[in-house]
């Protein structure tokens, strides 16, 4: 107790003499972080993970971690990707791939204001999307790109859900060309592309509508037209040298690279004309249906290419300087800020201005037959002096803006009608992306700004040679931002969203209905728990409920069987799910929730008898919660029995 | 330990008071929407309170109700309740319609958390068996179906 009193002193008295890193932080801060035991945070954030390929959720302003969604990786707690029922979810056109880099987060939107309906993921690695329903904070939907090398430039979303988009960040040979070419002749076979993801308003379920064929430069970021530019999309890119090594040094030759601006209702009208090519290419799509609590990967066969060569008026260029990152547009959709993270400046482009540009053919040539709109008759200004290493920018509600500086680690605020820088802040190191509630929306909610840090260095305890990354939260609602919270985050904190708590956690999910359940092997009951054997597949029905299964004794596996163990959760009470692991299983444990039913592959390596038990501590006789299973040698003539409470003896 | 935290509230205030000056500008906050208010929107079944008197058995059985209450019997009572008067997880069902008054069963069925927490036989029960009756999603027709089908077991025609 002491201790906190002469903390609290401490803060008190430091906050009257700012000195070096003390310096940002407000007297105030503990009391405006500080979410009482058993009250809700105001916000959630949904941040990416990064290399662990998962998203996790935040509450802000605590800072206290909630969940780790598994979307793009393996996760043994969970049975992500081990059991039967999700192992399709992390299939694609090669294989099953157990990890991904998941970067940015996409919140649905309703004109321009967050729904609360779906989050979604991109998958940088090997090029894919994810959806996940904030029902049941599962990942539904994955779905892969072709075409793509790296998607970097994903999954921004427009105004009313329509698309997410899906930009490659590597140009690569197209899918159905001979890509076994000559890496050196990157100018003549590498093309890049920009992919439209069409959502299905009522499902959310996501298709490939149609990719625009571009030259070989990198995407990089995106974001969508809104109000005044809703139809188009905007997608800076670099290296337009087209360089394809030491691209830290070959493609930052030129003094501006670009911002790709796509009408994308034009995209749209080519496509009803039938203006559209069909290529050949084979992508994986997976579904996971939440009644059969199961997934299914379909692969997919082709996708529809519209070619600017052949189709006029559909996307620009928009020269920006140097290498731009962030791309983003203001609350108005009239301003387009460029972050040209080698620039000295921050370009901000009007909406306005590009179509009068492009009304008037205000080109500065073409790149590669598409035209160049002239700088200058399409900026809005230039914040001069904001820092440097500008990447990224989101908004308040206040026509305020804030850029993350990632080589002088620092925020600047500014006003994005007079250009003037506010107000700066430091932070604690190497900020990547920002969020603001409803930031990237038409409606910014405010108040708070987190800044996702790549280095922390000093800031924890330390832990080895690698440490947490971080993110430090901020008030902004103020004139002055005020850091007011340190908290380390899980791999990279990429890119996240934050959204008002009550547009998701009214509709939270909290159980299962038994009666829903479809899966092909649940055990509705008792009556219903058994063990059956198809040659040499033994599948055992068994169910769950504090804190036994039915059944718990299993005989009559034989080595060289494949067992595959159908777990159904009777529970209907919330908060309540029970695992499952097996001995000696090349597999990881299943974490069942109340309703659901999943199924774990067991394949026995040797004779003997295998205790299974419950894994998730579900009540005061949860210890109890155990079994046996029997496995006899091959050709044992020990017949299939299973029981539970069977207490007499072998005679 | 009172004075203790007093001395913070204090001191948290002269923090804020001495320094009101940096929170210049900062908006007041609108009317605070209670988001844990919001999490309750679910139908949860558990909760509903069922009075004394409030329902009146008939003599004889209704076999259509007992059907659909065999029926959800199997899905989620099963696992923890046999129909002889063997304790498994929570007690036998043999006898429990002569044993206990109607109401009382359906309250341990929709409202299990009054009971544990009020009725002394209720919590007799947990002291024995040590697991929570857990809140099975029923429905008070769902309960009545059940309670039928009880009766059923222990005899009624």
């Amino acid at each position: 107790m002491s201790t906190i009193l002469m903390t609290l002193i401490l803060i008190t008295f430091i906050a009257c003499k700012p000195r070096g890193i003390q310096q940002a932080i407000s007297a105030d801060a503990a009391g405006k972080v500080y979410v009482a035991p058993g009250k809700y945070d105001e916000f959630y954030n949904f941040v990416s993970g990064g290399f662990s390929g998962q998203m996790s959720v935040y509450g802000i302003p605590s800072g206290r971690l909630f969940r780790v969604i598994p979307v793009f990786s393996v996760d043994p707690e969970k049975g992500y990707g081990y059991s039967e029922e999700t192992k399709p979810m992390l299939n694609t056109s090669h294989g099953f791939v157990p990890w991904d880099d998941l970067h940015h987060i996409a919140l649905s939107v309703t004109n321009g204001i967050h729904d609360g309906r779906w989050v979604f993921g991109n998958g940088n690695n090997t090029p894919r999307v994810a959806r996940i329903d904030l029902k049941t904070f599962r990942t539904v939907e994955i779905i892969e790109i072709p075409n793509s090398g790296g998607n970097h430039s994903s999954p921004f979303i427009t105004e009313n859900s329509e698309y997410v988009v899906a930009g490659t960040r590597f140009s690569i040979p197209m899918d159905d060309t001979n890509g076994d070419v000559p890496i050196n002749t990157y100018k003549q076979n590498f093309r890049g592309t920009v992919s439209f993801i069409k959502i299905d308003p009522a499902s959310g379920n996501m298709n490939i509508a149609f990719q625009i064929l571009l030259p070989g430069v990198n995407f990089d970021l995106s974001r969508a037209g809104k109000g005044k530019s809703h139809g188009w999309f905007f997608f800076s890119c670099y290296n337009s040298e087209r360089a394809n090594t030491l691209l830290e040094v070959n493609s930052s030759q030129k003094d501006k690279d670009f911002i790709l601006c796509v009408n994308w209702k034009k995209a749209e009208e080519y496509v009803a004309q039938g203006k559209g090519k069909k290529q050949v290419v084979k992508y994986a799509h997976n579904m996971y249906d939440e009644k059969k609590h199961m997934a299914t990967s379909i692969m997919e066969k082709e996708v529809l290419v519209l070619d600017p060569k052949d189709l006029a008026d559909m996307v620009y260029f928009m020269p920006c300087p140097k290498s731009p990152h962030g791309c983003d547009t203001d609350p108005t959709g009239e301003f387009i800020v460029g972050s040209g993270k080698l620039a000295a400046i921050i370009p901000v482009f009007s909406f306005t201005k590009i179509q009068k540009a492009i009304a008037d053919k205000t080109y500065d040539g073409d790149y590669e037959g598409i035209p160049v709109l002239k700088y200058e008759s399409v900026l809005h200004g230039e914040v001069l002096k904001p820092g440097l290493g500008p990447l990224h920018t989101e908004f308040d509600d206040n026509g305020n803006a804030y850029t993350s500086m990632f080589v002088s680690s620092e925020v600047v605020k500014w006003n994005i009608q007079s250009l003037q820088v506010l107000d700066r802040v430091p932070t604690y190191y190497s900020v990547g992306h920002l969020s603001v509630p409803g930031g990237p929306t038409k409606k910014p909610w405010g108040k708070y700004m987190i800044a996702y840090n790549k280095i922390t260095k000093d800031r924890f305890l330390p832990t080895g040679p690698e440490l947490a990354q971080s993110a430090q939260l901020y008030d902004i609602s103020g004139d002055k931002m005020k850091l007011i919270l340190d908290f380390p985050t899980i791999g990279e904190p990429h890119y996240a969203e934050a959204i008002p708590a009550e547009l998701v956690s009214k509709n939270s999910v909290k159980i299962y209905k038994i009666e829903e359940n479809q899966n092909p092997w649940v055990a509705k009951g008792d009556d219903f728990a058994r063990v059956e054997r198809k040659g040499n597949e033994v599948h055992v029905y068994m169910t769950s409920i504090r804190s036994h299964f039915v059944p718990d004794n299993i005989e009559g596996v034989r080595l060289g069987d494949v067992v595959y163990f159908h777990v159904t959760n009777l529970e209907q009470d919330w908060d309540v799910p029970h695992g499952f692991a097996v001995k000696g299983a090349n597999n990881a444990e299943l974490l069942i929730m109340p309703g659901e039913t999943q199924t774990l592959m067991w394949k026995p390596d040797r004779v003997g008898v295998f205790p299974m038990y419950c894994t998730d501590f579900c009540s005061a006789l949860h210890q109890e919660m155990q079994g046996y299973i029997r496995v006899s040698v091959p050709g044992s003539n020990v017949p299939i029995s299973f029981s539970t409470g069977n207490t007499t003896p072998v005679q | 330990m009172k004075t203790i935290k007093t001395l913070i509230l204090f001191m948290l205030g002269c923090g804020l008071y001495l320094f009101s000056c940096q929170s210049k500008g900062v908006k007041t906050d609108a009317p605070v929407l209670d988001v844990q208010d919001l999490t309750k929107n679910q139908p949860e079944v558990h909760g509903q309170e069922i009075k004394e008197g409030e329902i009146v058995f008939s003599a004889s059985l209704d076999q259509a109700m007992a059907t659909k209450g065999n029926a959800i019997y199997s899905l989620k009572c099963q696992s923890c309740h046999r129909l002889t008067e063997e304790r498994l997880v929570g007690p036998g069902w043999k006898g429990v319609t002569q044993k206990r008054n109607p109401t009382w069963i359906l309250n341990m069925i929709i409202n299990v958390d009054m009971m544990l927490e009020s009725d002394p036989e209720a919590q007799k029960l947990l002291e024995q068996c040590l697991v929570r009756m857990p809140n099975q999603n029923i429905t008070r027709e769902e309960a009545l179906d059940i309670i039928e089908f009880m009766r059923k077991n222990d005899g009624v025609k």
